[in-house]
């Protein structure tokens, strides 16, 4: 792709992933997300993998994770209840970076 | 050793578990280094510069194996602002000669490298192993689990990098705190040796690295840039609580970033293909935990979150070699596994890694200044503007424009707290 500003799923695009299926490496529990003021996810994961859904609610999508551990460090309510790195031979496999 | 147990067990073969297991190994220890990608590298991304003294100190050479890519003889400061940008561009030949200071790397194949030098050196390689937890008895780490397995060792190195769950699970730490890392975004561009040769004037090998600020909407943080061979590395590190207070994702505000003509048109004509999120180590000294090492146990790298970034320097992987030869020089002085704590500690101010840290141990302070990150660059900018426009009117006195042109930036009362703060950090 050439130079141009890139969609969200365009920039992911870029990326090689192998999703464990039915496995998510990161647990969020939106219960606690729904009365979470700070929301710093929704714009600070880096591969957007936290979303408003149209209820509002935070969506949580495993498949396309950095495994930065931004949102770990970030939660300020406990909403991502569990973090671990994903299964091996799963997860982004990164070749240039 | 015994067949079923290792000198040392290293997780994470980036730079720091690396530089461990290959001086352990070139030492005659057993020592199985762990990597959770599916190679050494597959998991990593860093911005990318690598200073050299880091390698030369494990050995003298080793740098000449290394799959680098540009040595670094043109620095530059990059300030933004919306219409344009101010360049400070610092072309020094000398940082090429001999061994030069610093090269851009790429993760994928620096870190394949090292962890390919350690097995070379005898160490047992394992990518492709997720480690689970630690194994402790009698109050002291004896091993790794992964799955089903157990591994033991005299030793566990843990390189996990900034995340680092197994220092947590040792209890050395509580969980991240967010005001200690910064989230970095990156885009490596393809782009041909010859175009990069041009925008930066540098010859084939030679390379520039770039800092950039006035490119966060205001957000702690700043840009980065480093010429690649064959590729360009572009990125922004913003502060993650700040990012969070505010309502644009971090990735819209890189590709504006990205899209900013005086950036466009260095990358014009590649073709991005590959897209990375990373946090780094952002508060140097003060975020170091201050017990590094229990028995059976130590913790190097980004894990123990060496990092420097003074807005000009950003340092980690040449730290996390240094801690990671370290941790190697203690275990094998240690008579016994419950001294590799205290030679550890005194290995890392040895080799000057803790007096480095010091140097610069209250600069993040400096970034707590908001107006770094968007009034000055600005400020920077309208000064040009003021300075080089010729329009054919009657000129405004240059006193007057100059000092009209910082209040309308910053107020003076601003500008001298600002500069008492710096001056008190460093």
């Amino acid at each position: 792709m050439t130079i141009k500003r890139f969609s969200p799923e365009e920039l992911l695009g870029l990326d090689r992933f192998e999703v464990d299926e039915g496995n998510p490496h990161i647990i969020v529990d939106k219960t606690i997300c729904a009365t979470c003021k700070g929301r710093a996810c929704l714009v600070a994961c880096p591969a957007r993998c936290y979303r408003l859904n149209k209820e509002g609610e935070v969506n949580f999508e495993y498949a396309g994770c950095l495994e930065c551990g931004t949102c770990r460090v970030l939660c300020s309510d406990g909403g991502v209840t569990s973090w671990n790195y994903p299964r091996a031979t799963f997860g982004v496999t990164f070749r240039c970076s | 050793m015994s067949d079923d147990k290792f000198d040392a067990i290293v997780v994470g073969a980036g730079p720091a578990g690396s530089a461990c297991a290959y001086t352990l190994a070139k030492e005659g220890r057993s020592v199985l280094l762990l990597e959770r990608g599916n190679s050494a590298g597959a998991k990593n991304v860093s911005g990318g510069r690598l200073y050299t003294y880091a390698l030369e100190l494990v050995e003298p050479g080793l740098f000449e194996r290394a799959p680098l890519q540009r040595k670094i003889v043109r620095e530059q400061i990059m300030l933004l602002n919306d219409r344009g940008a101010t360049t400070v561009d610092y072309f020094d030949p000398s940082f090429g000669e001999e061994v030069p200071q610093s090269y851009s790397v790429v993760r994928a194949a620096l870190d394949e490298w090292f962890a390919g030098e350690a097995e070379a050196a005898g160490a047992m390689v394992a990518p492709g192993v997720v480690v689970d937890g630690l194994i402790e008895e009698n109050g002291k780490i004896v091993g790794i689990r992964t799955g089903e397995d157990e591994m033991r060792a005299d030793v566990v190195v843990a390189a996990d990098g900034v995340n680092s769950l197994l220092g947590q699970k040792a209890g050395l730490f509580p969980d991240a705190k967010p005001h200690a890392v910064g989230v970095g975004v990156k885009e490596t561009i393809e782009l041909s040796d010859d175009l990069i040769n041009a925008r930066f004037a540098v010859k084939d090998g030679e390379g520039a690295a770039r800092v950039a600020i006035g490119c966060t909407e205001g957000i702690s943080g700043g840009g980065f840039l480093y010429t690649n061979k064959g590729s360009i590395s572009l990125g922004i590190v913003f502060n993650p609580e700040q990012a969070g207070r505010q309502t644009r994702h971090i990735q819209d505000i890189f590709q504006d970033f990205k899209m900013h003509p005086a950036i466009h048109a260095l990358i014009e004509g590649g073709t991005s293909i590959e897209y990375g999120g990373h946090l780094v180590p952002e508060i140097g000294y003060h975020g170091i935990p201050k017990q590094l090492a229990r028995e059976g146990f130590v913790v190097v790298g980004d894990a123990a979150q060496f990092g420097i970034n003074t807005g000009l320097i950003i340092r980690g992987m040449d730290l996390a070699i240094v801690s990671g030869l370290a941790a190697a020089k203690a275990i094998v002085a240690a008579k016994q596994p419950a001294d590799v704590g205290a030679l550890y500690r005194s290995q890392l101010e040895q080799l000057l890694l803790i007096a480095n840290q010091q140097a610069y141990q209250n600069f993040h302070g400096i970034f707590e200044i908001s107006r770094i990150f968007k009034e000055y660059p600005n400020l920077a900018n309208d000064a040009m503007h003021f300075l080089f426009r010729v329009d054919g009117k009657k000129p405004k006195p240059m006193l007057k424009g100059i000092l009209e042109t910082v209040k309308r930036n910053v107020s003076f009362g601003k500008l001298l707290a600002d500069g008492w703060k710096v001056y008190r950090h460093i």
